[in-house]
């Protein structure tokens, strides 16, 4: 049963990101990177990561795809729908098959230290236990890049004065 | 269709982030290389929550995406302010067509 539900979400997230790569128009593009983005979402819920899935859907698709699609509104011209077109796609793909190959070759090939799986816990104590003990200093270091980030966007973005 | 293993997730794994790749390769618009780097960045964190997941610590692969996740979020924000950058001075974001340091 599970592994029926597994099939149908990669089913869905791989079919959304080919769709990503293969529209022509930007808009759609975002779109399917949107339902790419939710199909993930639903991979960590089934992995157990309910707070992760959660995280997934508001900075992801609450936050990043909203942001992709205003910079798609402001900078896309009167044609959008040539805007998107890629070059080079045979030796893209070419390069895409045959690492995709290999990896397939060696994920499949190792043997993994893999325990027995219980069946999923609430997950959000046990995160807020590991940043606040173990991993306390990176979500410290984390706070302060987002600042540098927040600060830095808005240098880069802002309309020159020209004085 | 047996039972559900490490392997499974990290074949979809790979599939994402060849996707990624290749979007990434093709693309010539800024904004879709972002969009592929976005892709790439979810198939490592698939990778992560599902070690946790088969792994002996259960929390350590979560908090790491959650890391990840938090710097796609800062990577996202300045990269497409740096694009919208590039759209004011050169009014158009086709990689190609931006080879100029200097405005």
């Amino acid at each position: 049963m599970i592994t029926a539900v597994f099939y149908a979400l990669a089913a869905f997230t791989v079919v959304s990101a080919v769709a990503v790569v293969v529209t022509t128009n930007i808009v759609h593009s975002a779109m399917a990177l949107m339902g790419a983005l939710l199909g993930v979402a639903a991979v960590f819920v089934l992995l157990g990561a309910d707070f992760v899935g959660i995280v997934q859907l508001l900075v992801y698709v609450g936050g990043i795809l909203v942001l992709t699609l205003f910079a798609v509104m402001l900078t896309s011209r009167t044609d959008v729908q040539i805007s998107n077109r890629g070059v080079g796609r045979l030796p893209a793909a070419v390069i895409s098959v045959g690492l995709l190959a290999y990896l397939l070759w060696a994920g499949t090939r190792a043997t993994w230290a893999t325990q027995e799986v219980g069946p999923p816990v609430p997950s959000v104590a046990g995160i807020g236990n590991a940043f606040l003990t173990d991993y306390i200093l990176p979500f410290e270091v984390a706070s302060l890049v987002l600042l540098v980030t927040l600060i830095g966007a808005v240098v880069v973005s802002r309309k020159e004065v020209k004085g | 269709m047996g039972a559900l293993t490490l392997n499974h997730f990290v074949v979809l794994s790979a599939i994402l982030f060849v996707t990624g790749l290749f979007c990434v390769l093709t693309r010539r618009n800024a904004i879709g290389i972002l969009m592929g780097i976005e892709l790439i960045l979810n198939s490592a964190n698939v990778n992560y929550v599902a070690f946790a997941r088969y792994g002996a610590t259960p929390y350590d692969g979560q908090v790491f995406a959650i890391f990840v996740i938090m710097l796609a979020a800062a990577e996202a924000a300045v990269g497409l302010a740096i694009v919208l950058g590039i759209y004011q001075g050169f009014e158009t974001i086709e990689v190609e067509a931006t080879d100029r340091l200097r405005g």
